[in-house]
């Protein structure tokens, strides 16, 4: 009894699923307030992770692991935080493998590591077409929308994408990320993304250079 | 000839295991493939389809059968329509690696372009260890659109060496094989010059690029290999042989795709295993997890009596190197032992995604050491010389024997001039040099000293006009190279 914050921030960096939604139902229960779960609990272990994880001491399957027990714990946390009016946080991310690549792998550690600085990400998985990805932009009105190819025929796609934000008139809502194996920078440049990262790390530095993490963030 | 012992991983019932393993997930689990026409196609075969989602479930008969229709070996062309090699059996061939999208100056990388492959392509073709050239790097001119294609004029017009290549769309596969029809005078099915690569993505999925090549490249006569990249503990179980389960599983799914659309095409059982280290979230490709996951399933390739191929020999560092020497050498040597076909390695740094011209002229000196490796020690009552030993006695001198003369240059390899076995005062004089400014000396005099082994100028006419034709349909006007 007595669940404290430092609770719940060991649970999620153990990646101990009950041990950490028991943590989040009974320190709401208790009165405390929904931001400050959200903000000093949840989003406190997760940048606490990315630290870790960039001084080598967190192994990947574990960020990936925490990243899952802290979506679940923001999902109870929401609607508390919504019944009182309040938003949160963190930056919307919409994040999504291009059309005709099956690859998600780098896709979601880039999505889990984005949420270790505080990114809210919205995930809509691999295959997935310019007209969805042009949708989730109009809807979800995210900061950042990040576009992952790992083949060289499929990294076609992204310039589709971003004709498909052109041709809606949503280029200019959302900044566009790209990354991949076979994307470089001039790549980027090429199709008219705003940014280029080459691996997760520097996905999470270009996306905080671009929008800021937004609450907690750095 | 091959004398030193394979290198194995599998035992013969581990292997059986793996097989049934494997059965057991294409029969009740199936793949996915991302194809239409290859649904209907594995539905008529017999195979299980639920075409909504894409799912098809193998039964084992249907990978039995398939199987069968494997030619055990094949030949590869040279361009000017001689047999080059064999792949299958216990030969080992090394390739260049392939795909990377850097070209390595220095310490640093930088996009690859037209002239880099061109150079890449001299160099390779001048290194009598590298047996099979591949579309090294793309050229940063050329539109997505027939990169493919335009990577792959580049090395028919500057080697004459078997190639290793792969098509980035459905339309590319027709695409390089006019270039190929071009240059073989329509002999490609007859004559292979190229083998085509068709990746899975792992666990268990076919993009439809990758499922039309296959059967494209099957129905046109054309050799494909399957690179299956299994990825412990991310794509794959963190366990190594539940990796060389999917890779089993993956590959033997193309294999049934492949024979069923032309019974007996040629095929390769290949890999780019790599390891996860979950550190970085990085894919080493010269890991031991990766070497171990490479052998075993070579093995199993072996087993069911497919060439094989793997990505080996090269390394993960960002530079030529003490980390890239070691590597390089430990995972081609472990891959040649397993004696596993084609090697594809040479050349490559950083997760096969940049090359370098002095890591070429660096990874033919340990090709040639392996290939003598693999010759292992000769025993014969001439070679074991005991006449000789007994007569001569304790004390003897050898270097003025008439056996030493005989023997001596089957009995050793002698490595090129990247490789410093002068004595220090000669080392010394003659510039004190280390590796990396001797491969760059080796580069520089291929290129300046060694004639380009050009295609001539009629079947150069006539590459010329099918790459035309092909950037006329995608609306690409100039590139550099191809004759206006």
């Amino acid at each position: 009894m007595g669940q404290t914050l430092q609770d719940l921030r060991e649970a999620i960096l153990t990646a101990d699923d009950v041990a950490a939604l028991a943590s989040t139902r009974e320190l709401l229960a208790a009165g405390v307030e929904p931001r400050v779960v959200l903000e000093e609990g949840l989003a406190a272990a997760m940048l606490e992770l990315g630290r870790r994880w960039n001084r080598g001491e967190a192994f990947l399957v574990e960020v990936v692991a925490s990243a899952d027990v802290f979506r679940q714990c923001g999902e109870v946390v929401e609607p508390v935080l919504l019944a009182r009016g309040q938003k949160k946080a963190g930056r919307l991310v919409v994040i999504g493998t291009v059309h005709g690549d099956l690859h998600d792998l780098g896709k979601n550690i880039v999505g889990a590591m984005l949420k270790t600085v505080g990114f809210e990400v919205t995930d809509l998985g691999r295959d997935v077409s310019a007209e969805r990805f042009a949708r989730a932009v109009a809807e979800l009105k995210p900061h950042l929308l990040g576009l992952s190819a790992l083949l060289t025929t499929t990294m076609m796609e992204q310039k589709v994408v971003i004709e498909a934000l052109r041709d809606a008139g949503l280029r200019d809502r959302v900044k566009v990320l790209v990354g991949g194996a076979p994307v470089t920078a001039e790549w980027a440049a090429e199709i008219g993304a705003d940014a280029y990262a080459a691996n997760a790390p520097q996905a999470v530095e270009v996306a905080l250079g671009l929008v800021g993490a937004g609450g907690d963030g750095r | 000839m091959s004398r030193a012992s394979a290198l194995r991983v599998l035992s013969d019932a581990e292997i059986a295991e793996v097989h049934e393993a494997a059965l057991k997930v294409l029969a009740e689990g199936g793949v996915f493939i991302d194809y239409p026409r290859a649904l209907e196609h594995l539905a008529a075969k017999g195979a299980r389809v639920d075409a909504t989602s894409g799912r098809v479930r193998i039964p084992p008969r249907l990978v039995e059968e398939s199987l069968r229709a494997c030619p055990s070996s094949f030949a590869l062309y040279d361009r000017e329509g001689r047999e080059a090699l064999r792949v299958g059996g216990d030969e080992v061939h090394f390739a260049t690696s392939s795909c990377a999208i850097r070209y390595q100056e220095g310490a640093a990388a930088r996009p690859s372009r037209a002239e880099d492959l061109v150079r890449l392509v001299r160099v390779a073709d001048a290194l009598p260890q590298i047996d099979l050239v591949s579309t090294m790097v793309v050229a940063g001119e050329a539109p997505k659109t027939l990169a493919d294609t335009y990577r792959l004029y580049l090395v028919l017009a500057n080697s004459p060496k078997p190639v290793i290549t792969g098509a980035f769309s459905r339309q590319g596969l027709p695409d390089m094989k006019s270039l190929l029809d071009a240059v073989t005078g329509g002999r490609t099915a007859d004559a292979p010059l190229a083998i085509f690569d068709a990746c899975p993505s792992p666990a268990l999925k076919w993009t439809a690029i990758s499922a039309a090549n296959i059967m494209d490249g099957a129905a046109a006569g054309l050799p494909v290999e399957f690179v299956s990249m299994p990825m412990p503990g991310a794509t794959t179980p963190a366990t190594l042989a539940g990796s060389v389960v999917v890779h089993t599983a993956e590959t033997l799914s193309g294999v049934v795709l492949a024979q069923t659309v032309r019974p007996g095409a040629r095929l390769v059982w290949g890999g780019a295993p790599v390891g996860f280290d979950m550190r970085y979230g990085t894919t080493p490709l010269s890991s031991v997890e990766a070497v171990l996951l490479g052998v075993a399933s070579a093995q199993m390739g072996k087993h069911y009596g497919l060439p094989t191929h793997t990505y080996a020999g090269l390394s993960d560092s960002k530079l030529l190197d003490a980390q890239a020497g070691l590597e390089t050498a430990f995972s081609g040597t472990a891959a040649a032992l397993a004696r596993v076909n084609l090697i594809a390695g040479a050349g490559a740094l950083d997760f096969v995604g940049t090359q370098s011209l002095e890591k070429l002229a660096l990874d033919a000196e340990a090709a040639g050491i392996i290939q003598r490796l693999l010759r292992g020690v000769d025993v014969s009552p001439e070679t074991l010389a005991a006449d000789l030993i007994r007569e001569l006695g304790p004390g003897a001198d050898y270097l003025s024997q008439p056996h030493t003369r005989r023997f001596f240059r089957a009995e050793s390899h002698f490595p090129g001039p990247v490789l410093d076995r002068l004595d220090r005062k000669a080392w010394e004089e003659r510039g004190g040099s280390d590796a990396l400014a001797r491969a760059r000396t080796r580069v520089e005099t291929i290129l300046k000293e060694t004639e380009a082994r050009s295609l001539d100028p009629e079947r150069a006419a006539k590459l010329d006009q099918a790459m035309r034709r092909v950037m006329d349909a995608r609306g690409c006007a100039a590139l550099p190279f191809v004759a206006g």
